[in-house]
């Protein structure tokens, strides 16, 4: 789970920067830009979740 | 090497600056030590000390190689036609530098003392838990890595700074002051820390509560907010200078924004905790204060007074919220806040300079040329060239940051033993107490 969370983080900037190199059209850059934004968030989110601590270490 | 040089005045006044950088480094150092506990004040003043050193040295040995200036050699990728610059390609230990008053000379030395700074900030993540040499490897892999490469993309004529030049995004990525190659990125590197080091015991219980371990110093943490603040007086100024081709008479709005961000922000956080928890909060507002320097950073040359004040108190509410989600939601144990101040003010920097900048002079562009007047108050796509920077912070310094300190704690493992943190790091690390005469001796109070 850490690792999907940190793979999807790559994967978003990958995205943002194939969005940068690939498209020229202004709409279609920023809306992959986006995307790639958002695969990010998802990743910091899974980043998070899997960095709680279990239960049963609490204390 | 690019023979840019300033006039002998902006030389002058950028020297000036550069120098007050330090004071920024000491601010954030005995705000750590107050934040933490009694029992490893000592350990983290060492740390930061140690930082400061390993830092500098790892970046003098070939950070600043990596890195780079505006103009300098750099190796380059081309993608589609356009070339993307990534990295420096500098001789190894200043070994191409004359200092003579240079801009790359001036970029240099304000440099080392940056990247020694940006190495401080995961200290109050790892504070009271956080082995010294583990600090120390962790401060030259930040060094000379993470710091120089992401350094180079922004302030080095890197990729992310000819966005603008190559794909007509903005002006490319703008950063006067180092909210992204500074800040934010020491507050992921605090993040990773944190995550890698795992709470301090006893902070969170089975049963799901977080019981507050206040610092052990308020006066200690105010009043390193006041020398942060004249620390930051001159990291915004010297990287306006530097990195922005601001003129140094326009230092003074530089330093009246970051004053007023700052000044908003404290307030804001000291009217929510009053509103919230019937009292204003010290150390909230402390980070508060320092949230609005570091929300200054990026757009300190770039938005009037009133749009800083505005920047400021958004920066206040904001870190506020994050220090207590982080803490309480996500089980990130934080003493100094540093990932709230640093990284998320940071962040909220950047994004404010596409919403409040105005570009009413030139600002430089990659060959560290002026920019053509006709471009001179506009700046269309800007908001994207922002957060594109961000989001390379996010998914790209994150897990490199992650997965270079996970490695170095395989190797060399970053926490302290049990019976170290129960002892607290002085004695257990330096074998002597912060406050030895503050010993309470348990027979002083057996009836005679």
């Amino acid at each position: 789970m850490k690792a999907v969370g940190f793979v999807m983080l790559l994967a978003g900037w990958l995205l943002v920067l194939a969005a940068i190199v690939l498209f020229t059209s202004p709409a279609l850059r920023t809306a992959f830009i986006l995307a790639g934004i958002a695969v990010e968030a998802l990743g910091m989110i899974l980043a998070f979740r899997s960095h709680h601590i279990p239960r049963e270490e609490k204390g | 090497m690019p023979e840019t040089k300033f006039s002998e005045a902006t030389t002058i006044a950028c020297l000036f600056f550069i120098f007050l950088v330090p004071l920024a480094a000491a601010g954030i150092s005995i705000m750590n030590v107050g934040l933490g506990r009694s029992r490893s004040a000592g350990h983290m003043m060492m740390a930061s000390l140690c930082a400061l050193a390993v830092a500098g040295l790892a970046y003098f040995v070939c950070g600043f190689a990596w890195q780079g200036y505006i103009g300098s050699p750099a190796h380059s990728l081309t993608f589609s036609g356009k070339s993307w610059n990534w990295i420096g390609a500098e001789p190894f230990l200043f070994r191409n530098l004359s200092f003579d008053g240079s801009a790359v000379s001036l970029a240099a030395l304000f440099q080392i003392f940056c990247v020694g700074f940006a190495a401080l900030i995961p200290l109050g993540s790892g504070a009271d838990r956080w082995r010294l040499r583990a600090s120390c490897l962790c401060a030259g892999l930040l060094a000379c890595c993470t710091y120089p490469l992401f350094a180079h993309w922004v302030w080095g004529g890197g990729w992310l700074a000819q966005l603008g030049a190559n794909y007509g995004i903005g002006r490319g990525f703008l950063d006067a002051g180092g909210a992204s190659s500074i800040q934010v990125l020491g507050g992921l590197t605090a993040l990773a820390v944190t995550w890698i080091l795992g709470p301090r015991r006893g902070k969170y219980s089975a049963d799901g509560m977080a019981p507050a371990i206040p610092g052990h110093n308020s006066v200690l943490v105010l009043f390193g907010c006041v020398l942060a603040l004249v620390g930051w007086i001159g990291i915004n100024s010297a990287g306006a200078i530097l990195f922005t081709g601001a003129e140094a008479s326009g230092s003074a709005l530089v330093a009246i924004n970051t004053l007023l961000a700052a000044s908003a922000s404290a307030l804001t956080a000291a009217f929510i905790t009053k509103i919230r928890f019937g009292k204003p909060d010290a150390s909230l507002t402390a980070n508060g204060w320092v949230g609005g320097l570091v929300a200054s950073s990026a757009s300190c040359a770039f938005v009037s007074p009133a749009e800083a004040v505005v920047i400021g108190s958004i920066a206040g509410t904001v870190i506020t919220f994050s220090i207590e989600w982080l803490e309480l939601r996500m089980e990130v144990d934080d003493p100094g806040g540093a990932i709230s101040v640093h990284a998320v003010g940071g962040i909220w920097g950047l994004l404010a300079l596409s919403v409040f900048g105005q570009y009413q002079r030139p600002v430089m562009n990659v060959a560290g040329e002026a920019l053509p007047a006709a471009l001179i108050g506009i700046a269309p796509g800007q908001w994207l060239a922002q957060l594109i920077g961000v989001a390379t912070l996010l998914g790209f310094v994150l897990p490199l940051t992650y997965g270079l300190n996970r490695l170095l704690n395989r190797f060399y493992p970053f926490r302290v033993s049990v019976e170290g943190e129960r002892q607290g790091m002085d004695l257990h690390e330096l074998g002597a107490g912060a406050y030895p005469e503050f010993v309470t001796h348990g027979d002083e109070f057996l009836p005679r």
